[in-house]
This record gives structure tokens, sequence and C-alpha cells, in this order.
């Protein structure tokens, strides 16, 4: 198995740190990772973005030009990455300040409303969990187990008291994926 | 009295400094780094701490100093002294470090090593030699070269507006708060050289207290430099440098005088 | 026991100091590789193992700084990124001409100048050829991997060490900021100073004890002894070729056409090698462990068997020329590389082969001969 995957948004939502979480959950469970960050300027509140390959075997490069997942949170991001998905990859978004949708017809695309969620639960810091619980919801390439306990590690213990509301927000992104069906503008459930 | 009952151990008036070589000095006659080179191993002598002691050379007329001191030396690159004996101070805390430095390797190029680590408050001996003059690529102007003076690249004088003032960087460096001694010194006639002996040994009793940085100059001459013969060069010296570095503590047990 | 951590390249580096008993490190901040002293200061190595941390007013201080801690036998080690470690040269070259033992850390950004604070390999030739003024070299490792940021640390110890001599560990933006598992080495003791002086007192300045005193100085005004110098100095490099070059080999034993890359870059064309393969094509990779020492005779013997060699490098065309030293005219030898921070990817990498090597190769090689008889 091995899943090739960009995360981009903006600087502060939780993008760097959903790749982290993903990496130490595939640690979780034997991978190999790699977490490849755009790094500078980017990180202080431009646009983020970041490359984490899961891997059974050596993973050779850590940056890529095309991705089985692309997480989109930002207009930028779409306009960046929507071409870089494989053919029957997979595109998931918030829609959230999305203008132009995507509109590749050979890919699969998802929803997820993760900022009004977020707001829902009145916790922006979760907005990437509920991302990251949609996903897995589509792929489910590493198990609830260790996504849990990835957190423990990559998260110091005075935040360890947090560790359910994370859960909690993993099991809402899950609950509120949508497939997106781009001829239609319709959204399922 | 034959010459074999006269160099007996109890007629012995005065004997070569123990811990200098018997290399020749490679200075001009009358130049004060011997004398200042004396005093230093001197005072190492006396404490009894040269099995502790590492110095660091510069670059220029002392860059040779190794050759003629003889302890540990590691030489370091143009200015980069201070750099190089914090790095050997923080890593043997319990030994003597010090540089041996020249105006323009202390106060031109190596202005910023300087500063920081005096700011820093790195527990070591700065020595550093002031003749207002580049010695040893040919009396060339340096930092501390006062106001008209000639040199080869000031031939007709230091002129303010273009080269700026003469830099005080020991009045400087006194302020700063991880300086604990700061003493202006001179080694030209045998009241000084007595004065310079007992800074230099205050500045290395400090650091066995573990005060932090102790700084002592020593204003000299350079009578090749300044194009004049040995006593001229005192004379001058006197005359001209002295009021503008005037002799003296500036700061003592880490109080500005 | 082995320790396994989720750690990035310039994190690793910084733990692996600490764990191999390093003394001191001087440094001072620059982007891409500021974790590796912010990491440092934040584990407080001080109460670690007694190991020194301090932040220079410079990269020139801090290169002397190393200077100092090596010139007595301490492990001792800097890191910077491409400006920094301009400014850092002039003790470099101090260092090799002093033969100080001591670690420097490059963490490559694009240049010249300021550059940008992206991934770049255009301090090849600055890295291999000397860096500093004067006949030196210094012993190059390029990690690909967070895991040989975290191993070479304890290596490039022991080769600066065997030889005392600066060692040069080659990274770049990329290797430095990416995470990957990292297996971590266990801790060594640092050596205590007494050890230092029984081992090292033939040449620290430690003190004067009842021994001849010792001088650390890259100076030799008289000219027969700096040629004694420099030939000492050869001499080490000469023995470096023969005992410490390290290389890895990736699919080559059937390749028709190799690519030859080092740390990122390699990583890079390894995955361009996977997506060759799959479609037939017969490539191989030859991954420099060291740029100094260089694999010149595996090359050379390569050349036999493949028909045409890619370098790929992120700068406009450096290690080629190695490359094409090693080879001796024997099969035609390209560069491809991205420049201004712009990591190619291995798609480009797989062009830049089919369409520099593969297509052009042989009429090229045919139109040499042409030239050459003319």
């Amino acid at each position: 198995m091995s899943e090739e995957i960009i995360i981009a948004g903006f600087g502060g939502q939780g993008v760097l740190s959903m790749g982290k979480i993903l990496a130490y959950s595939g640690i979780m469970q034997d991978q190999e990772v790699s977490w490849m960050p755009s790094y500078g300027p980017e990180m202080r509140g431009g646009t983020a973005n970041v490359t984490v390959i899961l891997s059974d075997e050596r993973i050779s490069s850590p940056y890529l030009k095309v991705y089985d997942t692309a997480i989109i949170l930002n207009q930028q991001s779409m306009d960046k990455f929507e071409n870089t998905v494989k053919p029957d990859g997979i595109l998931l978004y918030d829609p959230n300040g999305i203008t132009h949708h995507p509109t590749r017809k050979d890919i699969k695309i998802y929803q997820i409303e993760g900022a009004k969620l977020a707001a829902e639960m009145d916790n922006k810091k979760i907005f990437n969990m509920i991302v990251l619980g949609a996903f897995l919801k589509i792929k489910p390439i590493v198990k609830l187990e260790n996504v849990i306990k990835g957190l423990k590690k990559s998260l110091s213990e005075r935040y360890h008291h947090l560790i359910p509301l994370n859960k909690e927000a993993i099991d809402t992104g899950m609950k509120h994926l949508k497939k997106f069906n781009i001829e239609k503008h319709i959204i399922h459930n | 009295m034959d010459i074999l009952e006269i160099i007996k151990p109890e007629n012995q008036v005065f004997c070569k400094t123990k811990l200098m070589t018997d290399a020749t000095l490679s200075y001009c006659p009358g130049c004060g780094h011997g004398t200042a080179h004396n005093l230093t191993m001197e005072v190492i002598d006396e404490m009894g701490i040269v099995e502790d002691t590492i110095g660091v050379a510069p670059v220029g007329c002392s860059v040779l100093s190794y050759d003629f001191m003889d302890i540990d030396m590691t030489q370091a690159a143009h200015g980069r002294a201070p750099a190089v004996a914090t790095g050997i101070a923080r890593t043997w805390p319990e030994k003597y470090v010090f540089t041996y430095q020249g105006d323009g390797d202390l106060a031109a190029i190596g202005t910023a090593e300087t500063i920081h680590a005096c700011n820093r408050g790195e527990n070591i001996v700065i020595i550093f030699i002031n003749n207002g003059i580049y010695g040893m690529t040919g009396g060339q102007m340096a930092p501390t070269t006062l106001e008209g003076m000639r040199t080869s690249t000031s031939p007709y004088g230091r002129e303010i507006e273009n080269m700026g003032s003469p830099l005080k960087i020991t009045e400087l460096i006194a302020n700063l708060p991880g300086v604990y001694y700061v003493t202006r010194q001179s080694v030209h006639t045998h009241k000084h050289v007595r004065k310079a002996k007992k800074a230099i040994r205050t500045a290395f009793e400090n650091t066995r207290l573990k005060k932090g940085l102790s700084f002592v100059e020593i204003v000299s001459n350079c009578n090749s430099g300044w194009k004049m013969t040995p006593n001229e060069s005192n004379i001058w010296m006197e005359e001209h440098m002295f009021p503008y570095f005037p002799l003296g503590d500036i700061k003592v047990d880490g109080k500005l005088k | 026991m082995a320790e396994l951590k989720l750690m990035k390249g310039n994190e690793a580096l910084a733990e692996a100091a600490i764990r191999a008993g390093v003394d001191a490190y001087f440094g001072y901040p620059i982007t891409p590789q500021s974790e590796v002293i912010e990491y440092l200061m934040a584990e407080r190595p001080e109460k670690r193992t007694g190991m020194v941390v301090l932040q220079a007013e410079s990269e020139v201080a801090a290169i002397n700084m190393v200077y100092g801690a090596a010139s007595t036998g301490k492990k001792v080690m800097t890191s910077s990124s491409s400006p920094g470690i301009s400014l850092k040269q002039e003790g470099i070259s101090y260092m090799a001409g002093a033969e100080l033992p001591a670690v420097i850390v490059n963490v490559v950004r694009g240049g010249p100048g300021l550059g940008t604070i992206q991934p770049s390999q255009a301090d090849y030739f600055q890295s291999v050829k000397g860096g500093g003024h004067g006949d030196y070299k210094l012993y190059v490792l390029a990690p690909a991997s967070v895991q040989e940021m975290s191993d070479f640390v304890a290596d490039a110890f022991d080769i600066a060490f065997k030889y005392r001599t600066p060692v040069l560990i080659l990274s770049d933006g990329l290797i430095g900021q990416m995470m990957e598992k990292v297996v971590l080495r266990d801790q060594v003791e640092r050596i205590t100073d007494e050890d230092l002086i029984k081992t090292h007192g033939s040449w620290a300045t430690t003190g004067k004890t009842n021994r001849n005193r010792n001088i650390v100085t890259s100076l030799d005004l008289q000219s027969e002894k700096m040629e004694a110098r420099v030939h000492r100095l050869q001499k080490k490099y000469k023995q470096m070729e023969l005992e410490d070059l390290r290389y890895e080999k990736i699919d080559c034993d059937d390749a028709e056409y190799l690519i030859v890359a080092y740390g990122s870059s390699a990583r890079i064309s390894q995955k361009a090698v996977e997506i060759a393969r799959k479609k037939g094509i017969k490539v191989g990779l030859l991954r420099p462990l060291t740029l100094f020492p260089f694999p010149k005779k595996q090359l050379f013997e390569l050349a036999d068997q493949v028909k045409g060699i890619l370098s790929v490098e992120l700068n406009s065309g450096q290690m080629v020329e190695d490359v094409q030293l090693s080879v001796e005219h024997k099969v035609p030898v390209e560069h491809f590389g991205r420049t201004g921070g712009i990591i190619h990817t291995p798609e480009e990498v797989l062009d830049a082969l089919e369409q520099k090597i593969i297509t052009h190769g042989h009429f090229r090689n045919h139109k040499t001969r042409e030239s050459s008889i003319l």
C-alpha cells in the first residue's frame, strides 16, 4: 500500500499538523512515512501545504508532482492542486470560501464543510481533525486507534485531555462527508 | 672572580622570563610587544597556572607571539580571537584563556567579536596593544590612528571628516555589564611596566574568581611605523597618544571609575 | 535501546549531536536550518550531557568559536545555510590549514546572494572544491534522508578525528525541513577532560603540562614548511579516497542508462527510476554518499555498461563536471536540474533523461565523434 497526499490551505488552518498526525498514525501501524512541508514566509499566514506519503515500502521521493489524494482548504490551493490529482484519485475540499468549484470528471470529488462544523462545535482548532475524519471515511488508510495513538505521540502530555475532543471531531467529519457531482452540482450525503 | 662563581644562583639578580622561549623576538628594537609578552608570561608563571593557560594569538605583528610565549597557544584568524577564546573558555571553564591583540585586529576587523565577547562577559582576559597603526603590513591607518597622523593609507594625515575619529574601543566596552575590569596602561618606563604587570595580574586573578571579562589596554609605540627612533616614539606617545588615550583604570570590580 | 521517532531532518541532526557526545555547538539562525539551534536550545543539552550550546553574534563568530574549541580537542560543530556558510569559509579554511577536527552542516538554500530560502544544491562547487581560500578539501557527506541526517553526525566526527580535518554535512532545505521516521542512536558519553588530554595531548592546546608546548596555527612563513603542510593535507585526501568513499547503487545491475544524484535529488531521481522501470526503461541510480571523495572509479566502470548518464542536481550543472571527469568521455553525460528553489519532480527528471540521453544520446554521440575527427 502506498498513499501520496497533498494537504493545502491557509497557514493557521492546521494543514501541517493534520499531515503530521497522519504521518504519526502511519508509524503506529509500522509504515514508512514522509512529511514534506512548504516552508518559509508561507508558514506565517499565507498559504501552506504539506506532502504526506504513507507506504509499506521505502519511500523514494518525498516531493511529488501528482497525488493520490488532494485535501484542499482554500481557493488558491484549489487553483494550484486540482490538476495534480491522479486519474481516479480523490479530491476532498471544504467549500467555505471556494468560488470556483472543481471541474474534473476523471477523479472522485468530495466535500466536507469543516469550517462550518468547527464553528458549530465552537472550536476552530478542531477544523483540521474534522477534515481528517472526512478523508478517513473515504480512504481508511489508517485505523482510528492508530490516529489516537499518533495524537498521543505528537501532542505533548498537557494537551492529552483534548484527545476525546479530537476523536469527536474525526467522527463529525466522517458523518458529514458528502460526494460532489460536478455535472449537476448536486451534493450526495 | 671566576665566571662560574658569578653565575651561581645566589648571585643571580636577573634571569630571562621562564615562560619566554629562546627564540629571538621578531619585533623592532624599542617596540613594546616584547615587554608586554614578558609581563604576561611572568604573571602566568608567578600564578603557577601554566598548565591551565591557553593563549590566543592574533593577526598582526604579534601573530608569532606563540613562537615566544612558552605556553599552549592557538592562532586565530584576523580579529576573531575573542570568538576563538569564547570557544575555548566555554568548553574548558576551569582554564585561563587570554587573547593578545593589536588595534587593527581588535578594534577594526574584530569589532563585532570584541564587543560580543565583552557583552557576554566571557571569563577571559583580553590584552590589547594599541599603537595607533598597522605595524606588520607596513604602517597603514588603524582605527586608533590619531587625527592628523600620517600613515601609508593616510599620507596627508588622518582626516576626521573622511576617515572618522580614532576609536576609543576601551571606553566603549567598559560600558558593557559583562565586562568586570578595564584598564589602560603602558610599558615604556619602569614605573609603567610595574603598573602594567599589576594590571595583568589583576586580570588573571579575575579569571580565577570567574568574574567575567578583564580588558587590559597597553598603549604602545611603533617606532618603525611612526618613522621615529625608539626614544622619539616614546616621547611622541606621551605627548600625543596619552592625551587621547589617558592611562589609568576605567572600570574596577565591575564599576566604572 | 534504539528509539523510533518522527522528526524533521534538522531536528534529527540536532538530537544526533547530543547523542553523539558532542561537546559544543556554536550557531547563528538562518532559514532553512534554524531548527537545529532551536531544538538544541529547547533540549537543554547542558543538563542532558553537559554539551555547550551558544548562539553567536554571527556565522563568522560561530565558526571561530568552533575553531577555538576544536583546537583544544573538543568535539564541536556548527550549522548554517548557504549565505552563512559563505561567511564561515574563512574559519573553515583556517581549520583545514591548522588540521582541526570539526563538523560543519550546510542546509543549502538557493543562491547566489540572499537568493531564496527554498531548497537547492547550488553549493556543490563551494563544498567539494575547497570553498575558502587555499589548497584544501573537505570530506563531504550528503544525507538523503532524515535517518542519514541523524546517522551522519557521528560518522562525520569519526572522519574528523581520524584525519584531524573539518567535515561538511551537505544537506538542503528539503532534507532539513521534511519529517520521516528515524531510529536514533544510543547516547554516547562525552569524553572526559582527562581522556581528552590523553588522546589528543600530542597536538591539542589544553594547557602546557610536562611536555613541549602545543601550538595550533595555519601559518608557516617558511615556504618549505608550508609546502610540507600542504603535502600532508593532500596525503589525507588521497587516503580518504582509498578508505572512506561511500556511495549507493540502486538498480544498476542491468541498467542501460544511469542517473547520478545526491541528497534530495537522489530521492526524487529514485522515484524517476521506479516510473521509468514501469515503462520498461532500464535506468539505474548511483548515489554518492560522499561528494568528496567522489565515486570516480565506480562511474568509470559503469560507463562501460550504460549508454548515457544524467547528472541530476538542484543547480545549473556542478556535479556534472565531476561525472564527466570520471567517465572520461566514454559515454554522453548531461545535466538536468531546476534552480531558484524550485524542486524538480520525478516526472521532469524522467523527461530529461528521455530527451537528453535516450533520444538524443546516440545522435549526439555520433556528432561528437565526427567533430573530434575534424
